[in-house]
C-alpha cells in the first residue's frame, strides 16, 4: 500500500499540476478465469471469447441473464410462414467508427462467420442451411428447407460486425483491434495477452450503458490468485469463486457474493450399446452380459446416488440437485420430472430382480479438471454404488486425455468407457440441445446424437425430439420437448445429478446481474446504490 | 578455442533434432486437441472440419515432416488455439519471463554470496546456523505454497504489494519492460522473491562449501602471512575460488528459471512463457508445446555453451588444456 499510496501521490501531484489531465476516470478492474483466444468474434465458438465478444459486437437477438430472448440489433422477429423468418433490424444504430448498421452488415456477417480460416470451433452450425434475403435496409428475411423453429436461438449466438471494417479483415486484425469495430455497448482499446484486455464505454450505445469509463479485464487463472487479488483490492469483481472459499468469502465484511444457477447438468452416461462392455465385469473380474442394457439396473443406479449427499458435501452446497435436463424455467423443461429420492433398498431389490442380487463390478470414468469437483463426485458415485453391491472403481485424468477416450477411444472411434461423468451446458437454453445431442440416437450423416457417448437409442424419443425441431408452435413445442425428455429419463438414457451454481464474488458496493449461461458480462457489473 | 566451440555447436544441432522427435512425437500420443477446441454444440460434420483444417487427419510422420520443413524456415507452427504464429506467441511474452527471471537471479546472487560467505567464515556463529537453517526451508518450501503465503502476507493482510500482474511498462528498444517503473517494481518484487528463494539457498549452500575449503588452502595462508588486509583477502582471494562451482550451477539453473517459472507466473498471474505452455498443456495447443520446448531446449544448449566459454575466462586451467588438446 505504501508503494501504491506514493504512486497515487505522484498521480495526484500530476494531475494537479497538468491542467489538461481530465478527472479521474471511473475504472472497474474484473478477474476472470479464462481470457480469450481472440478478439475476433467469428474465430472461436467458446464461452469466454462470447462472453467478451457480445460487449464489442450485439447480436440481433441477445439472451438475457436467464437466455431468454431480447431484442439486439433485431426489434422484432417472427415467422412468416413456416419456412421464413422476419427480422425488422434497429434503426439509427451506428458502429464505433460512426458508419451506419443495416441489413448489408448482417448479410456480410452470414458469408464470413462459417468461414473463418484456422478457426478451431467455428459457427458453422448455427448459419449454414439458412439463405439470407434482404427486403429493405432495416427488413431481412431468414428462410430454410425445412420448418426451423430453434431460428430465433441461432440469431442469439453469433456476432453481428460491420461490412465496412470487415471486409478482407484477418482474425489479427481484430485482435490488433484494427477490425475490432461493432455497434457494442463496449469499445475495444488494446489486448496484451495474458496480461490485460481494456474497455471503454461507448457513449452512443443505443441501448442501457454501464457506469464505468473503462473496465479493464485481467485474466487470473489460478483460483486461490483470484481470491486473493479480490482480497487484496487490486480487482473489483472475480468470475468462478472456488466452491472451497465461498464459506469464508460469505464471512468476509468487505465483500459481496453473487450466485446464479447454470444451464449445466452434470450427469451419468451408460453404454447402452455393447453386449460385452468393457468395464462391466462379474463379480471376480470375469465376463458377463453388459448388465447396464437393463432398464432395472440402470434405474437401481439412479436409486443408489444420494443427490443430497453430494450437493451437501462434495459442492459444498453450491449445486441443486437435479432430476433431468436443465433446470425449471427454462424451454422444454418437464414440470413432471423430479429428481429421485435416494432409495438404496428399493435399488437392492431392483438389482434382485434383475437377476444380479451380489451386483457386479464396474468403472466410472470421470475428468478432473473441467467442472467443478468433478473427481470427488465420481468417488462419492463410485462408494454410493458399491454400498447397494456394484462395486464401483474410480478412474480419473485430465480432461485433454478424456474427451477423447470417452467419445471416440474405442474401436471403431466408438466410445471407450462404460459409465461416465460428463456435464452439458444448454447454449440455446432451451431443452432441445441436450436432447438432440445426448439423447437422441447417433446419427453422424444428420448431426445427431453428437456427445451420445452411451449411444443410447430409443425409437419414440428420435421420433419426439424430430417432431419437436420441426415445429415452429412454441405451446407444442414445449410439450413435445417435455415428453421427449420424460420418456428418456423414465428409461434411464442417462442419470442426471446435479445442476452447476455459477459464482461471481465483488468488492462490497459492486453488483452484478448473475447469468446462467456460465459467462461474466462485465457491462452489467454496477455498484449498488 | 574456436575448434571447441564448433564441436560444442555440431553436438548442439543433434540434441536439439533428437529432441524434436521426441517432443513431437509425444505430445501426439496425448488426447485430441479437438475436444478442446470445439464448442459441444458442434455436429460431427463441423468436427471433421475441424479435424481437417489443423491437419490432425495426417499420419504423424507426415505431420512431423511437415514441421521439420517450416521449422527449417523458421516457422514452428500455428497455435491451435489462438491461430497465430506459436514463436510469435511465445517471443511475445519472452520479455516479462526473462525480466522475472533475471531479476529473481540478481536477487539470489546478491543476496545469497554475502550470506554464503559469511557462513563459511564464520561457521560457528549463531547468525550462520539461522542463515543455514533458512536455506533449508528455501530448498524445501514449496514454490505455490510461499508464492500464496507471500500474497497473504503482503497483499492481502498488510496491503503493501498488488497480488498479481505485472506493472506499468515502458519501452526500451522496442521491448516493454516493466522494472524502469515504480509500479513495475512493486508488481515485480513478490514474483522475484518467490522465483529466487530455491535459487538462493542453492547459492547460499554453494558459496558456503567453497569458502570453508578455499579459507584453508596455502595460498590464503600466505596471503594473510604477507599482511593482506582481511577484506581483500575474502573479496578477490576467497570469492574468486568460489565462482567456478556458483557459476556451473547458476548457469544450468537459470534455464530452469526461465523454463520453469510456470508456478511462479501462475500464482502471481504474470504474463510470461510459462503461464502461456501451462495453457498450452491443458489444452493440448500441441504447435505451442512444441515450439516452446524447442526453445527451452536451444535456450539450454546456448546457456551452456556460454558457461563452458566463462569457464576459460574465470579459470586458465582450462583454457590451458583446451590448448593442448
Amino acid at each position: 500500500m505504501y508503494l501504491r499510496k506514493a504512486f497515487s501521490a505522484i498521480a495526484v501531484v500530476a494531475a494537479v499540476t497538468l491542467p489538461m489531465s481530465v478527472a479521474v476516470a471511473k475504472d472497474l478492474v474484473v478477474g476472470l478465469k479464462a481470457e480469450p483466444s481472440s478478439i475476433d468474434p467469428h474465430y472461436h465458438n467458446l464461452t469466454p471469447n462470447n462472453a467478451l465478444a457480445r460487449e464489442v459486437f450485439d447480436r440481433l437477438i441477445m439472451p438475457d441473464e436467464a437466455q431468454q430472448l431480447k431484442p439486439g440489433l433485431a426489434v422484432s422477429w417472427k415467422a412468416i410462414d413456416d419456412l421464413t423468418w422476419e427480422f425488422k433490424l434497429r434503426k439509427g444504430v451506428k458502429f464505433h467508427d460512426g458508419s451506419p448498421f443495416t441489413a448489408d452488415d448482417v448479410i456480410f456477417t452470414f458469408e464470413r462467420a462459417p468461414n473463418v480460416p484456422n478457426s478451431p470451433s467455428s459457427f458453422a452450425t448455427y448459419v449454414k442451411g439458412k439463405t439470407i434475403k434482404k427486403i429493405d435496409d432495416h427488413t431481412i428475411h431468414i428462410s430454410t428447407k425445412k420448418p426451423y423453429p430453434l431460428m430465433p436461438n441461432d440469431m442469439m449466438t453469433f456476432s453481428i460486425i460491420s461490412k465496412k471494417n470487415g471486409t478482407g479483415a484477418t482474425t489479427e486484425d481484430y485482435n490488433s483491434g484494427k477490425a475490432a469495430i461493432g455497434t457494442g455497448v463496449l469499445k475495444f482499446v488494446e489486448w496484451v495477452p495474458g496480461d490485460r484486455l481494456v474497455y471503454e464505454r461507448n457513449d452512443d450505445y443505443w441501448g442501457e450503458k454501464p457506469e464505468w469509463d473503462r473496465i479493464i479485464i485481467k485474466p487470473i487463472k489460478s483460483a486461490p490468485a483470484r481470491v486473493a487479488a479480490l482480497l487484496a483490492g487490486d480487482v473489483d469483481f472475480i468470475d468462478n469463486v472456488p466452491t472451497i472459499d465461498i464459506g469464508r468469502l460469505k464471512k468476509e465484511p468487505k465483500v459481496n457474493l453473487m450466485s446464479s444457477i447454470s444451464n449445466r447438468v452434470i450427469y451419468l452416461h451408460i453404454d447402452q450399446f455393447r453386449e460385452d462392455s468393457p468395464y462391466a465385469k462379474a463379480n471376480g473380474g470375469g465376463k458377463i452380459k453388459n448388465p447396464l442394457l437393463d432398464q432395472r439396473v440402470r434405474k437401481a443406479i439412479s436409486l443408489a446416488i444420494n443427490r443430497d449427499a453430494i450437493v451437501e458435501r462434495v459442492m459444498e452446497g453450491v449445486a441443486i440437485k437435479a432430476g433431468q435436463l436443465l433446470p425449471k424455467g427454462f424451454f422444454g423443461v418437464s414440470p413432471n420430472l423430479k429428481p429421485l429420492e435416494y432409495d438404496p433398498k428399493g435399488a437392492k431389490s431392483l438389482l434382485k430382480a434383475a437377476g444380479l442380487p451380489n451386483g457386479f463390478e464396474l468403472t466410472i470414468h470421470s475428468p478432473n479438471d473441467r467442472y467443478i469437483n468433478d473427481a470427488k463426485i465420481a468417488e462419492a458415485v463410485a462408494q454410493m454404488l458399491s454400498r447397494i453391491g456394484i462395486k464401483t472403481a474410480v478412474e480419473t485424468m485430465p480432461k485433454s486425455v478424456y474427451f477423447k477416450r470417452a467419445s471416440r477411444g474405442g474401436p471403431n472411434k466408438t466410445p471407450e468407457f462404460s459409465f461416465v461423468l460428463v456435464g452439458w451446458g444448454a447454449g440455446t437454453g432451451e431443452a432441445s440441445s441436450p436432447l438432440k445431442s445426448l439423447l437422441h440416437t447417433y446419427d453422424k450423416s444428420r448431426g445427431f446424437g453428437s456427445s451420445n457417448r452411451g449411444r443410447y437409442s430409443n425409437p419414440e424419443v428420435d421420433k419426439l425430439v424430430e417432431e419437436a425441431l420441426a415445429t415452429v408452435d412454441e405451446g407444442k413445442r414445449q410439450n413435445l420437448l417435455a415428453k421427449a425428455t420424460e420418456v428418456a429419463i423414465i428409461d434411464v438414457g442417462l442419470i442426471p445429478l446435479h445442476y452447476q451454481v455459477s459464482s461471481w464474488a465483488a468488492k462490497k458496493g459492486i453488483d452484478f446481474k448473475a447469468r446462467t449461461d456460465e459467462s461474466t458480462v462485465v457491462s452489467t457489473i454496477f455498484s449498488a446504490k | 578455442m574456436s575448434v571447441f566451440i564448433i564441436r560444442r555447436l555440431m553436438q548442439s544441432v543433434a540434441v536439439v533434432l533428437i529432441m524434436s522427435f521426441i517432443v513431437f512425437i509425444g505430445v501426439n500420443l496425448v488426447g485430441d486437441p479437438v475436444d478442446m477446441l470445439i464448442n459441444p454444440e458442434a455436429d460431427q460434420a463441423e468436427i471433421e472440419r475441424v479435424i481437417r483444417d489443423l491437419g490432425l487427419d495426417r499420419p504423424v510422420h507426415e505431420q512431423y515432416w511437415f514441421f521439420l520443413v517450416n521449422a527449417m524456415k523458421g516457422d514452428l507452427g500455428k497455435s491451435f488455439i489462438f491461430g497465430e504464429p506459436a514463436l510469435k506467441l511465445i517471443v511475445q511474452r519472452m520479455p516479462a519471463t526473462l525480466e522475472l527471471a533475471f531479476c529473481a537471479l540478481f536477487l539470489a546472487v546478491t543476496i545469497g554470496i554475502p550470506l554464503g560467505v559469511y557462513a563459511g567464515l564464520n561457521p560457528d556463529s549463531k547468525v550462520s546456523k539461522t542463515i543455514m537453517s533458512g536455506s533449508i526451508l528455501g530448498f524445501s518450501l514449496p514454490t505455490f505454497w510461499v508464492g500464496l503465503m507471500m500474497i497473504m502476507v503482503f497483499a492481502v493482510i498488510l496491503g503493501w504489494l498488488p497480488s498479481t500482474g505485472r506493472g506499468d511498462t515502458v519501452p526500451v528498444f522496442g521491448i516493454q519492460v516493466s522494472f524502469l517503473t515504480l509500479d513495475g517494481w512493486s508488481h515485480l518484487i513478490m514474483p522475484a522473491l518467490n522465483l529466487a528463494l530455491f535459487k538462493m539457498s542453492l547459492v547460499i549452500r554453494l558459496s558456503r562449501a567453497g569458502t570453508r575449503e578455499v579459507v584453508h588452502q596455502d595460498y590464503i595462508k600466505f596471503a594473510r602471512a604477507k599482511g593482506i588486509r582481511y577484506s581483500r583477502i575474502v573479496m578477490v582471494h576467497v570469492m574468486k575460488n568460489i565462482m567456478i562451482p556458483v557459476v556451473t550451477v547458476l548457469g544450468l539453473e537459470f534455464g530452469g528459471l526461465i523454463a520453469f517459472s510456470v508456478v511462479t507466473e501462475t500464482v502471481f498471474a504474470w504474463p510470461g512463457m510459462g503461464k502461456l505452455i501451462i495453457e498450452a498443456i491443458q489444452n493440448l495447443d500441441r504447435p505451442i508445446v512444441v515450439a516452446y520446448l524447442m526453445i527451452t531446449v536451444l535456450l539450454f544448449v546456448v546457456i551452456n555453451l556460454v558457461v563452458d566459454v566463462l569457464y576459460s575466462v574465470l579459470d586458465p586451467r582450462v583454457r590451458l588444456q583446451d590448448i593442448k588438446s
